[in-house]
């Protein structure tokens, strides 16, 4: 890791601050810089990301064939479980705050996060809680089986695999609430003057709204698995019926967490899009102000529709139609998006580098993604597609295909300013269509196995499932192999690659590209950047006192506010789980985030 | 095909050719749909056998053409974008970026095509609640890893477990055609009555699918939720536990068989002839063979998934029976737990009262099996007698 060539960002060699910090591997473990933080974060979650996909084909390949022949079920139920755990928490969420951690700073000219040395603290927690995550394999009873979602009764049958995943989410959780006040602070505080919330590039939006999502739903998920471990472990009933408490109780606090984590998942990959798409169509972003707002209005209604993700429960009529209908409006913010994207390429003069083409991969499939997640909103045909591989599809296409593809195509955009040097454009390429090919063969058909009624998480199947799934296999396999493709361009860029020019793509502007008529702010902002980058950014500009005294009170503010979210959740599951209580805890959430969210555009 | 072929190709000659190869590329699109979707129900939702499973496949079908024509309308627009306004062939760049008024429209339109998909959804989620007035009523309950099912207008039930051979899922035996789908006692039910289903779990969250009646319901421990249908025609239909429920999760089919009225009635007959027989005669003294023949399955049925097959219950949560102080001690004690349940400050514990749900003789037959299994060997045979008496 430590050959990563920073040294030669922006054209410049190694300079004489970099004399006063420690070399070789302290450089990592201590450093405090934004960038040597989103690098880390970066590869963190593609080792991660290998390391799920792994389990993954070990999945594939046991589907490959109906009957047992590799893995045991006990053992399958375990992969399948930790493949979804690392892939959420070890692989896409870190791969989102590392473009965080390099490109929000550098886009709104701040000189570093607003808490560098927390930030150093969020990311080094991450290793740790991996490790206990995946430790849990050779612990008596195995790891975690009872999938990602943790369901009980389930969950507090298995061995002590259990815990170490629920001390894993803790850990996780931490490093996730904290990289999320650091976010924040830092775009509220630190803006270069000038830079008003409207005038901000559309990346930093959507992390601001997916920083404030981590706030509110972090603490929640810790709260429900802080109740399942005292279910496991100290009597407690929250969620055995036999003891006054209901499992559909860890459903409702897990989906309130669940669903706006999907939308951590993929907001920022919205802003990467929202980036690549102008920069190769060299035409403004198309409709700067309403992708805003669409953007929050989908953060908005992420709180609203959990229950959708448990329409076979059997709660009344009412709750199905109400959750059925507000899941079905956040189709109408997410076109927007869509129709915004097309709209930025409509009458522009587009090429395709690979970071276009993982952007329009990304809308393409993404789109596909959201459609079967508009049937899947149906209650009548979910109840006929509900944990069937269905569903499998419908959320690869949005997190495969969504969230990672935006991020590849986010990589091969910055790598040029990051590491100094250009990727080998012939790879990119390379990676691009092996991915999209392999990609679409490996779920395409697993939509045609959820009609027809396979279901998910189970290591044997049916013989009439039997083609699909040999498909399903082969496709698996070269999507995973394909990524190796990605690691040699990588790998091959930082070392080797020639030097990038000051300005790598020529319709790029990561400053003010909604309008270039904006002089002024452009000229001054233009210079503080680049400064910046030119320095390295070795943070020998610290806050000044007062900068320091209003960061710590945002951070107060927000670390408060996750605490009573995690006090609350308890109350909420302690007070028998009352239908108000939760209720009374959704809209206190919500009344924070449009809080939040009126309070920042006014500014 | 060959009228496609030939739409293409003249689509090539003429002499504005985008416009016209997009509309042979439409009608390539609105030609291949059909002819998928009839090439084989791999393809598509099982054949629908029940009123609601039929209106379940209507409406997909419904909405899966709304989505084909959007997809094909906004990828039409920006896949002739990506060909025409290319830097390669000299495209200049425009600089709009805002639209007022596309963008009022483009947002309400998506709101109205919700508004025609949610119509008909809500119509068949008002009529699959509606389990008023049944003409059957089942019991259907999940354990791990198999269902039971309970006919409570007639008073009998069994399990039905999977009949797989072991020799086909883990030893490459050449696969059966209903493979993983076939059990010893498939649930049976009349053509054309209303059935409703009352499904529970004993254990875990498992769910009951099957998927061309268009039902599934969780099946969740501690609480009773209910479903119906109502089938067209005979036949045999097959689902599986779709609800991950441990390690035999792919083990747990459903079968129902649906019969005419007639052969029901037979059907219905056998079964409750052999209810009779089985039931148990009140003034019999039991031996202490019997008695620990039927505990086992009493205990496997109940207690095994807290206290654990082996006895050794789990450690923190549920206490251990091999050895336990209460099953070694004074049998009238262990009679009363198992009768009333613990109490631990006024508050009800995981070991709940069987007085209501298990008989004089289950609950004989069960302390007189656990103070007679693993290394408890207390001799006692405790007889319905002494159970009754102990009621009160």
């Amino acid at each position: 890791m430590s050959s990563i060539p920073h040294d030669h960002a922006a054209g410049h060699g190694v300079d004489h601050e970099h004399a006063h910090h420690p070399g070789g591997i302290m450089r990592w473990i201590t450093t405090t810089n934004h960038k040597d933080i989103g690098t880390l974060y970066l590869w963190f979650s593609f080792i991660m990301f290998l390391v799920g996909g792994v389990m993954a084909l070990a999945i594939r390949a046991e589907l490959f064939q109906p009957g047992l022949q590799l893995v045991e079920p006990e053992f399958f139920n375990q992969l399948n479980t930790v493949h979804g755990l690392v892939m959420i928490f070890g692989a896409i969420m870190p791969a989102a705050v590392g473009f965080a951690n390099w490109q929000v700073p550098l886009m709104i000219g701040a000189p570093d996060m607003a808490f560098a040395r927390m930030n150093n603290w969020s990311f080094w927690l991450l290793p740790f809680a991996a490790v206990l995550l995946l430790s849990s394999f050779i612990v008596p009873g195995g790891a975690a089986s009872a999938g990602w979602t943790l369901y009980p009764p389930l969950s507090v049958q298995t061995g002590m695999g259990m815990d170490l995943t629920i001390f894993a989410v803790h850990i996780m959780g931490a490093s996730s609430i904290m990289g999320s006040i650091n976010i924040i602070t830092t775009i509220l505080n630190m803006r270069a003057p000038g830079m008003t919330m409207m005038k901000m590039p559309l990346f930093v939006w959507t992390w601001l709204i997916t920083a404030y999502l981590l706030i509110a739903v972090m603490p929640v998920l810790a709260g429900a698995v802080t109740m399942l471990l005292t279910d496991r472990h100290f009597g407690t009933s929250f969620f055995n019926a036999a003891g006054g408490g209901d499992p559909v109780l860890f459903q409702h606090i897990f989906w309130f967490f669940g669903h706006p984590e999907v939308y951590i998942m993929i907001l920022p990959s919205f802003g990467i899009v929202s980036t690549i798409i102008p920069a190769f169509a060299r035409k403004p972003l198309f409709g700067y102000a309403s992708m805003v707002y669409a953007t929050g209005s989908i953060a908005i209604l992420s709180f609203l529709v959990w229950a959708h993700h448990m329409f076979t429960v059997g709660m009344p009529a009412a709750g199905q139609v109400f959750f059925m209908y507000v899941t079905m409006l956040i189709a109408v913010p997410t076109a927007v998006k869509v129709f915004n994207w097309v709209a930025t390429m409509w009458k522009g003069s587009m090429t395709f580098e690979t970071p276009m083409l993982f952007a329009i991969g990304f809308i393409f499939m993404f789109t596909v993604g959201g459609f079967t997640g508009l049937v899947l909103s149906l209650v009548p045909v979910d109840i006929v597609l509900h944990d069937t591989y269905y569903v499998v599809a419908h959320f690869h296409y949005v997190l495969v295909a969504g969230s990672l593809f935006a991020f590849f195509g986010g990589i091969y955009y910055w790598l040029p300013k990051w590491s100094g040097r250009m990727y080998d454009e012939t790879l990119g390429k390379w990676h691009f269509w092996t991915s999209f090919v392999f990609f679409n063969i490996t779920f395409f058909p697993m939509h045609f196995l959820g009609l027809a009624g396979m279901p998910r998480r189970v290591p044997d199947y049916a013989t009439q499932f039997t083609d699909w799934n040999e498909v399903a296999s082969i496709g698996a396999f070269g999507f995973g192999l394909s990524q190796l493709i990605f690691l040699y361009a990588v790998l091959k860029a930082i070392r080797s690659g020639p030097p990038a020019p000051a300005r790598p793509w020529e319709g790029s502007d990561t400053l003010d590209i909604r309008d270039p008529a904006a002089g002024e702010l452009k000229r001054i902002y233009l210079k503080r950047n680049e400064r910046l980058m030119m320095e390295h950014a070795t943070r020998r500009e610290r806050p000044v006192p007062a900068q320091r005294g209003a960061n710590m009170r945002t951070a107060l503010i927000l670390l408060s506010i996750a605490v009573v979210l995690f006090g609350g959740v308890i109350a909420a599951g302690y007070s028998g789980g009352s239908t108000a209580g939760i209720g009374v805890l959704g809209f206190a959430i919500i009344g924070f985030l449009l809080v939040a969210i009126l309070r920042n555009v006014r500014r | 095909m060959k009228r496609r072929g030939a739409m293409a190709r003249g689509a090539m000659k003429s002499a504005h050719p985008l416009p016209k190869k997009m509309a042979g590329t439409a009608a390539l699109v609105v030609a291949l749909v059909p002819a998928l979707a009839q090439a084989a129900k791999e393809y598509n939702l099982q054949a629908p056998v029940t009123p609601i499973a039929t209106q379940i496949f209507d409406l997909h079908v419904y909405i899966m053409w709304i989505c084909v024509v959007i997809f094909v309308g906004v990828f039409s627009v920006m896949f002739y974008s990506i060909f025409a306004h290319r830097k390669s062939k000299g495209h200049q760049a425009a600089q709009f970026h805002e639209n007022t008024l596309v963008e009022v429209v483009w947002t309400v339109i998506p709101f109205l095509i919700l508004v025609f998909m949610a119509v008909p959804a809500t119509r068949t989620i008002l009529a699959m609640k509606d389990t008023a007035v049944p003409d059957l009523t089942v019991k259907i309950t999940g354990s791990q890893w198999k269902w039971s099912y309970d006919y409570l207008d007639h008073g009998f039930g069994y399990y039905s477990n999977l009949k797989t051979p072991v020799a086909q899922i883990e030893e490459g035996e050449p696969k059966g055609e209903h493979y993983l789908l076939e059990v010893d006692e498939p649930m049976v039910v009349p053509a054309g009555k209303k059935i409703r289903l009352l499904i529970t779990s004993s254990d875990v969250i498992h769910a009951w699918f099957l998927p061309a009646a268009g039902v599934q319901q969780d099946a969740i421990p501690g609480f009773v939720r209910d479903d119906w249908m109502k089938f067209d025609k005979t036949g045999t239909f097959r689902g599986q536990c779709a609800k991950i429920c441990g390690k035999e999760h792919g083990y747990m089919p459903i079968v129902v068989e649906v019969k005419s009225a007639d052969d029901y009635a037979k059907w219905l007959a056998e079964h409750k002839k052999a209810a009779l027989a089985a039931a148990d005669d009140p003034n019999k003294t039991w031996d202490v063979k019997e008695l620990i023949a039927r505990g086992e399955k009493v205990y496997a049925a109940n207690c095994a998934s807290c206290h654990q097959p082996t006895g050794k219950g789990v450690a923190g949560a549920f206490p251990a029976l091999d050895g336990s102080k209460v099953v070694t001690g004074p049998k009238d004690d262990q009679i009363k737990t198992v009768l009333n349940g613990v109490v631990r400050n006024g508050q009800p514990t995981a070991m709940v009262a069987w007085k209501s749900t298990l008989s004089d003789i289950d609950i004989a037959a069960v302390v007189t099996y656990t103070r007679n299994s693993w290394s408890n060997h207390t001799g006692e045979v405790i007889q319905p007698a002494e159970v009754k008496a102990d009621r009160s």
